[in-house]
């Protein structure tokens, strides 16, 4: 049954005259029960009738006496008129004068809860999906109507609310139920039997599927004017009468005023609305680890200038192919715990890195299967190694940023200065301790950083001479100093620099990154 | 161990072109340089030729206030696009060297460009510039807009053509600045 009360009986009458379709008269009546949405639209209409119809004949039934003291003196009048529809249909076409016939458009939900609801739509839905090719066990419907959809309900729901404080009743806009929940209520069972997949408001796997009504466009226009300030061009929208504006002129806009512009209840439409094409995106999947880089020639990230590549690959490329080909992502983002220039190699433990990979298509991945994935890198390539690869949350990705200024890099760095190095230099390079140095923006990086003074702090340093002009220099830094500079200088811009503290000019020829002192992500055990 | 000394390029030859700007504006031997990095970014610098670096004097002041209404140190900018700072043409001057001899030379941008900063270090210090011309003694760095920096260098001297300058000076004038 369908669960309403006699004080939804005149709502019901005045829903149906004014052309909506039977499940928008429950959602109005606000019928909170799935079930009664999921019969098909002929079957609710039968028996939205027949409750009419048990009035008419002075029957009692669920409803309490006082609902029926309630009842005002115009009923007999009010169900004339609808009688009045059905015999001649000079009125404006109620649902209920042909229940048999294709019924009109529904002036609330223009044809959504009507057309849309059945088996050979769910199917179409459904294909799409499977074409996709995706593994699931759950989804998530996602529902995405024309913005005028909220205009038609507002100007129904003032129809219905004057009859409501008529009958001092107390129901408010956000009770009734939306079109887009009686939607998925009458169609989601359908489609999780088809699919072979379980509802999930969170599922990791959304369906949408979305409905345009070009005939009523210009439902929206006049709260431009009645709400000018709720509508902003913005440069990523089509158009400004999102549906989200519309809601919110909407909730502004007086009643008094809504009524002077817009008919209510709304007009009838001659088309219904037609479906978009239904989309499928799985949220990301988040993969973490570490990597070496052994070469001097391979950037970390594909290096482009004036739009042309400068060097063949790239770590990130190297790492990304097997996991993209693996997940059937369309597309992945790369993200480390620092970076190194092209010329700078990573060794030691590695630098920790996450990437993130879009819309896979396959997600279920054992530890087996992401230890195959690095060992499929590792041989790609030797130019570059992975350890520790693991699928991790994004939130467990922030870990690797969050330690980026505070944490401690070291380095290895092949010095060479102008004057002949002595033994005391060194020496006294290797006395330095928590040297505090001032570094503007290096030259190399400025045309897309800010100018800024940073000020960093070199832990520890030690030298191990090679020849007279070259010695290998060992550091201990903060994370974030530019090693290079401090180094040669920069034009004098990072002060104190090696140079400047041996009393000659120094510059570096090779440079290694030997820790990166993350503690993420954990190391997983070979 | 000198011939490291002088095969190992340095920074500026591994990263930066040089560009050469002589006798600006019809003043005989004020040659300037300008080093382009790679990333477009120019820095300013005196040419090893320019008289203030040849004649032996010392620098009695630079200033980088070059008119009652501008000083380059009140230059700022403010992130990544560098909004605010001044913007320069080629002939915009950068600041005036005056020499213990009481001549004055003004430096000039040479490019067109966003000024990004100025050398501060050398108003305290004027031997940076004697003794480090080409690094620690820069005057400026500008940056030129992203459509325009292959162009602004369109007018200057490769270092092959200043060579050539320099040298037709030696030959043809005994005794040039």
């Amino acid at each position: 049954m369908l669960s309403l009360k006699e004080k939804d009986r005149p709502i019901v009458r005045k829903l149906l005259d004014a052309g909506c379709c039977a499940r928008c008269v429950l959602r109005f009546c606000c019928v909170g029960k799935y079930a009664s949405y999921q019969n098909s639209c002929q079957d609710i209409n039968k028996e939205l009738l027949a409750f009419l119809s048990q009035a008419d004949s002075g029957q009692s039934h669920d409803a309490s006496g006082q609902d029926q003291a309630d009842n005002p003196p115009c009923k007999k009048m009010k169900l004339e008129s609808v009688r009045a529809g059905e015999e001649a249909s000079a009125e404006p076409p109620a649902l209920e004068a042909q229940p048999d016939a294709q019924p009109a458009t529904c002036v609330t939900c223009l044809g959504v809860l009507q057309d849309f609801c059945h088996q050979s739509f769910v199917t179409q839905v459904c294909e799409v999906v499977k074409k996709g090719g995706y593994q699931f066990d759950s989804l998530l419907l996602a529902v995405s109507l024309p913005a005028q959809l909220s205009v038609r309900e507002h100007s129904c729901w003032l129809h219905i609310k004057k009859e409501l404080r008529e009958k001092s009743m107390c129901v408010d806009k956000e009770d009734v139920v939306q079109v887009k929940d009686a939607f998925k209520w009458a169609i989601q069972a359908l489609v999780g039997r088809e699919l072979g997949a379980s509802m999930l408001f969170n599922s990791a796997f959304e369906v949408s599927i979305g409905f345009t009504h070009a005939e009523t466009d210009g439902d929206c226009h006049f709260l431009a004017t009645a709400c000018s300030d709720c509508f902003k061009p913005a440069k990523n929208k089509a158009s400004v009468f999102t549906r989200m504006a519309v809601v919110k002129a909407l909730e502004k806009i007086s009643d008094e005023e809504f009524l002077r512009q817009y008919p209510c209840p709304p007009a009838r439409p001659a088309t219904k609305c037609t479906p978009l094409e239904t989309t499928c995106l799985h949220s990301s999947v988040f993969i973490a680890g570490r990597y070496n880089k052994f070469s001097r020639e391979l950037p970390q990230t594909p290096w482009v200038i004036d739009g042309e590549r400068r060097m063949e690959g790239s770590v990130e490329e190297l790492i990304a192919a097997p996991l993209l080909s693996s997940f059937r992502a369309d597309a992945f983002n790369f993200s480390s715990s620092g970076r190194e220039d092209v010329d700078v190699r990573t060794l030691g433990n590695g630098r920790p890195f996450a990437m993130e990979l879009v819309n896979p298509h396959r997600v279920r991945h054992t530890k087996a299967e992401v230890r195959q994935l690095q060992e499929t890198i590792n041989a790609s390539s030797d130019k570059i190694r992975v350890r520790d690869l693991q699928i991790v949350t994004r939130e467990a990705m922030g870990r690797m940023k969050e330690g980026e200024e505070e944490k401690t890099k070291s380095y290895s760095a092949l010095i060479w200065t102008k004057k002949a190095i002595t033994k005391a230099d060194l020496d006294v390079i290797g006395n330095i301790k928590e040297l505090k140095i001032d570094q503007k923006t290096p030259l190399r990086v400025l045309h897309r950083r800010p100018l800024a003074v940073r000020q960093r702090t070199i832990h520890s340093m030690s030298a191990s001479y090679l020849d007279t002009h070259h010695f290998t220099l060992l550091l201990r830094t903060q994370a974030g100093t530019y090693i290079k500079e401090f180094v040669h200088g920069d034009f004098g811009r990072t002060k104190p620099n090696l140079g400047g503290l041996m009393e000659t000019e120094a510059d570096i020829l090779e440079l290694d990154v030997e820790s990166v002192d993350v503690d993420w992500p954990p190391a997983v055990p070979e | 161990m000198e011939e490291t000394d002088e095969k190992a390029p340095s920074v500026i030859d591994r990263y930066y072109t040089r560009w050469y700007k002589t006798d600006m504006k019809g003043k005989s031997c004020e040659d300037h340089c300008v080093l382009q990095h790679s990333n477009r970014i120019c820095v300013i610098t005196l040419a090893e030729t320019h008289p203030v670096l040849r004649k032996g004097s010392k620098i009695k002041s630079i200033n980088y206030r070059i008119s009652d209404g501008c000083s380059r140190l009140n230059n700022k900018v403010s992130g990544k696009s560098k909004r605010g700072g001044q913007f320069l043409t080629e002939f915009a001057p950068l600041c005036r060297i005056t020499c213990t001899d009481n001549v004055e030379y003004t430096i000039f941008s040479c490019i067109r460009g966003r000024l990004l900063e100025v050398n501060e270090d050398i108003i305290m210090s004027p031997d940076l510039l004697l003794e480090k011309p080409s690094t620690e003694g820069y005057i400026a760095v500008i940056l030129p807009k992203l459509e325009e920096s292959k162009r602004v260098t369109n007018s200057l001297l490769t270092r092959e053509q200043y060579e050539e300058v320099v040298s037709k000076r030696t030959t043809q004038q005994p005794q040039p600045c």
